[in-house]
């Protein structure tokens, strides 16, 4: 792989794609299959995941693996956050967003933080 | 391709050197091994226990040889999992560890220094340095007579549990010390990798923008400590630090602030106060 400065930036987004990998490779093996024909992932957007470093990391990070082939799908689960003064349900779009009602900054996170590899489809 | 850190080669590759300790490829080997677990099943133990949840006969859909698995598993389970095992071990051993982490430049290294120089008599410290290259941090941390393992990360971005659970093992620190875990100097990538950490301190200095904690929030979210450092250079600066602490203080409302000078010593006598309330906390 080539080191351009833009990969440096963006690798952890690369450390994901290898944990996805590694999910997806002993999958494969536990069911005797060859590859992954699709693969279906859950990221929350506040997971601290950009979506476009992930698709530039991709097809170098599943070149010659069982994931090479695959379609991937992914879910991106909006976050969500409970204020811990009035208890208002409210999306988040930042990680530092108040509650709009009462506009504290004090809140628990409902979803968003979402990493997950939820189903792949093997052949 | 390398699994955990993604380089190509190897001037990419972790590496867990002590000072003045020849490093061997061979180690260096049967490490990288290790973090990419392709030939070493025994980390993949945790998968085992998942098997339940495939429940083949149920769930799969079987259609012209294809099969549906439903996988439901966190991508970062492996470095969570190691970071529990790294945790474990500390409480065992009542070992309190630190995470450091700043953008490259704030200033974490000095800071890091006057730390073990000023409190090394009255506590016992021991240190792992993360880099992508270079033993300099280590040999500064060696020249104060303090424990030192460095973990260059080639060019990887930032530390992950498994590396810290290689080099604890090779640094075995004292029962009853502080570590002090630098990280590789970036306000992005490290904030996702939990390593087994106590708490988590965040270093920014005078010299960098206010807005930092909303530009980097991720890393601010997971903090517990927030550490302002150059506070001798204000005079000099256009810097509020009032905005800062208001920033920090909606990403992370529970953040705690020290305001420090690693160089001129001012405010870090409040650090260690808090330093040696921890370490006696976990006692």
């Amino acid at each position: 792989m080539s080191c351009s400065p833009k990969i440096l930036i963006k690798m952890h987004e690369l450390s994901i794609v290898m944990g996805i990998l590694k999910i997806a490779e002993n999958e494969t093996s536990k069911a005797g299959a060859k590859e992954v024909e699709m693969i279906e992932l859950e990221i929350g957007t506040l997971a601290g995941i950009e979506f476009e470093a992930l698709d530039f990391v991709w097809p170098t990070a599943v070149k010659n693996t069982v994931l090479e082939h695959a379609i991937k799908n992914i879910e991106v689960i909006e976050g969500k956050g409970k204020c811990m003064e009035c208890e208002e349900v409210f999306s988040m779009k930042h990680i530092y967003d108040p509650c709009p009602k009462c506009h504290t900054y004090l809140k628990g996170i409902l979803q968003g933080k979402e990493l997950r590899v939820k189903a792949l489809t093997v052949v | 391709m390398c699994g955990t850190c993604g380089c190509g080669g190897p001037e990419g590759t972790v590496k867990i050197q002590k000072p003045g300790v020849a490093f061997t490829p061979d180690h260096h080997h049967e490490d990288h091994h290790h973090h990419h677990g392709h030939h070493d099943h025994s980390h993949d133990h945790s998968h085992d226990h998942d098997h339940g949840h495939h429940h083949h006969d149920h769930h799969d859909h079987h259609d012209h040889q294809k099969t549906i698995i439903e996988v439901e598993r966190d991508i970062l389970q492996h470095n969570d999992v190691m970071a529990a095992r790294n945790r474990g071990y500390f409480e065992a051993k009542n070992i309190y560890a630190i995470n450091l982490v700043s953008s490259p430049g704030s200033g974490k290294t000095s800071l890091l220094e006057r730390t073990l120089n000023d409190l090394k008599n009255e506590l016992s410290f021991s240190v792992i340095e993360g880099d992508q290259q270079t033993m300099n941090d280590a040999n500064r941390i060696e020249a104060l007579h303090v424990p030192v393992i460095q973990i260059n990360t080639g060019k990887g971005c930032h530390l992950e549990s498994d590396m810290i659970y290689d080099a604890v093992k090779q640094l075995s620190p004292k029962d009853n010390s502080i570590l002090m875990i630098e990280n590789v100097g970036n306000l992005v990538c490290p904030s996702m990798f939990d390593l087994g950490e106590k708490n988590r301190v965040v270093i920014i200095s005078t010299t960098e923008g206010e807005d930092k904690p909303l530009k980097y929030p991720d890393m601010f979210h997971t903090s517990d400590i927030c550490i302002i450092n150059k506070i001798d250079l204000l005079p000099y600066l256009n810097f509020d630090l009032e905005k800062l602490k208001m920033y920090a203080l909606q990403v992370n409302p529970r953040l705690q602030f020290f305001e420090v000078s690693a160089t001129t010593g001012q405010g870090m006598e409040k650090w260690y106060q808090w330093l040696k309330k921890g370490q006696h906390k976990s006692h």
